[in-house]
């Protein structure tokens, strides 16, 4: 990529890999659910995709995105439609949308979870949020994933405890579908970019981030990992990403995502 | 003309220990406070409740009062994780059907039509099909797929907090958002409205105004006026939510318990007396709209 700047975070890095995603998507809802992916969907629609849509979070369709954190009181947002859930809801079975979730735990099948961990479902120990829209999302329209810490915890050995997305686990799948039916795309994390192109959509490794080395990555998964032919370095964001970026985070929300905040480049 | 007010104390009294509610709003957003209010002063228990939960399902949990949650999240939104939710669900205290948001909706709009259940792809291939034993797969007499039956979710009464209302039953929800508040109080046999403004049935002559109707007064079974209160959820764009406040009932949840909080705001007080420890009503319209 051209203009590839030398200083840049780690945070802006997977903001900038999580945008190029969508390059491709056409005129598709946006949704980045966090920090990181929500400064990611709105640089795609600033620059790779500018046909995505896109919500204020809350109950409006938005032209532009809105800058993160508080606003100058003169700022106008700019609204297309109304969208209040149930109208989000119809979009979702549309098809017409690509969420970047951030699953608690993630399995070799794409299968994710972000309900609780442990325990039995009368009795988790550890109760999160639930299963939310993710059971909605997985088997209506495509699905990425951001995962700020590469862990054998996230990345679990044996199936999610609760799996809240379909993936591509033939036990699971349902009478009448085929795995080509179910739309997984990315994972993008502080160590690699990731996809679900191995042997039977097998999660495979497309880019390592600078520094970092497949064993790294295979290290801090539970499960085996395919490789892509060509395993790249995942592409420093350029200068004209990274002033986007600053634009859509006035308030540098990204600095304090990641432990220490680590620099891009970590060889 | 009917005049349908009441108070909060008629409305607890028009419930039943084991009856399925409905509670409106979405998160820390909306919430019918008052009336849960009233119900954890109430000795009714063994309630079935669904909802896109906030600290109403935190402080029924807390209290006791729920044998069943339908859910699909439980949430304060900048406090992610409800602590009285949690602490009822790692205890294993509750029973529950756990969905998607979106099945919620489908599951309150088959039984707002009469229809036993609505198909859909939602739940294939997840732990919600697993777990919930209510949930059936079916066959489609049109295609080779199989898909899941959402069940009607059938209220015995829903309870929503709405900006303004007339006595007639009437009821305006002026916010970004009506969430699903539609589909509660059409899935229910009865549906009581907490409103922060009571207003003369004129005030709807406006079509700017009307068109923030979301349901016809038929709907309405009874109109409590209570200013504030959907206090400390959001009640936008009259009030934010009360950030301090949910620090502070979230900490009670490591330090004192829920006894702690409710004998210091509910056990044993009026609505007026619990407005009045908040700050009063001057405080609650001035709390900041959030900013997402």
């Amino acid at each position: 990529m051209s203009n590839a700047a030398s200083d840049y975070s780690l945070a802006e890095l997977m903001i900038c890999a999580n945008a190029a995603i969508y390059e491709n998507d056409g005129e598709v809802l946006v949704t980045g659910i966090g920090v990181l992916p929500r400064i990611a969907a709105s640089l795609a629609m600033k620059t790779c995709n500018t046909e995505i849509m896109m919500t204020d979070s809350e109950s409006w369709m938005l032209a532009e995105p809105n800058p993160l954190g508080p606003r100058p009181a003169d700022f106008v947002q700019q609204n297309e439609n109304w969208m209040g859930f149930a109208r989000i809801f119809e979009n979702v079975w549309s098809g017409r949308r690509h969420i970047t979730g951030g699953p608690t735990q993630l399995d070799r099948f794409g299968q994710s979870n972000i309900s609780a961990i442990g325990g039995t479902h009368q009795q988790p120990k550890v109760q999160m949020l639930g299963a939310r829209g993710f059971p909605g999302n997985s088997i209506s329209h495509l699905n990425s994933f951001l995962v700020p810490a590469h862990s054998t915890r996230v990345f679990v050995e044996g199936e999610c405890d609760f799996v809240c997305t379909i993936g591509y686990n033939p036990e699971r799948l349902p009478r009448g579908y085929s795995m080509d039916d179910i739309g997984l795309r990315h994972i993008i994390t502080d160590l690699c970019v990731m996809d679900f192109g191995g042997p039977d959509h097998q999660v495979r490794v497309v880019s390592l981030h600078p520094g970092i080395t497949a064993e790294q990555v295979q290290e801090n998964t539970g499960f085996a990992l395919a490789w892509a032919d060509d395993v790249v370095t995942t592409a420093a964001p350029t200068a004209e990403q990274l002033s986007i970026i600053a634009a859509m985070d006035p308030h540098n929300q990204r600095s304090k995502q990641l432990r220490d905040n680590p620099p891009g480049d970590r060889s | 003309m009917k005049d349908k007010t009441m108070t909060a104390t008629d409305v607890v009294a028009q419930l039943e220990s084991g009856m399925t509610l409905g509670i409106g709003g979405w998160g820390p957003r909306r919430k019918p406070m008052a009336l849960v209010r009233e119900i954890l002063r109430s000795d009714l228990t063994d309630l079935t409740v669904v909802a896109y939960g906030g600290p109403d399902v935190g402080m029924l949990c807390a209290a006791g009062k729920v044998k069943k949650l339908i859910f699909a999240f439980v949430t304060l939104d900048f406090i992610p994780l409800e602590p009285y939710f949690r602490q009822a669900r790692q205890a294993g205290a509750i029973d529950v059907m756990e969905i998607d948001e979106g099945m919620m909706m489908l599951g309150l709009r088959a039984a707002a039509m009469g229809a036993p259940f609505i198909p859909t792809r939602v739940g294939l291939g997840t732990d919600v099909i697993r777990f919930s034993k209510d949930l059936a797969l079916i066959d489609s007499p049109y295609d080779d797929k199989e898909w899941v039956a959402m069940p009607a979710l059938k209220l015995d009464a829903a309870l929503i907090h709405v900006d303004r209302a007339s006595s007639r039953g009437v009821c305006q929800i002026k916010g970004p958002d009506h969430y699903m508040d539609d589909s509660f109080a059409r899935a229910a046999d009865a549906t009581y409205v907490s409103c922060d403004e009571l207003v003369d049935n004129s005030y709807f002559a406006d079509e700017s105004e009307a068109r923030f109707v979301f349901w016809e007064r038929a709907v309405t079974t009874g109109v409590v006026h209570i200013p504030g209160g959907a206090h400390p959820s959001s009640c936008n764009p009259l009030y934010g939510f009360d950030v301090p406040h949910f620090q502070e009932y979230n900490a009670s949840a490591k330090d004192g318990g829920f006894a702690s909080y409710a004998d210091k705001y509910i056990n044993g007080k009026s609505e007026d007396e619990y407005r009045e420890a908040v700050g009063g009503l001057d405080a609650i319209r001035a709390l900041p709209l959030p900013v997402y």
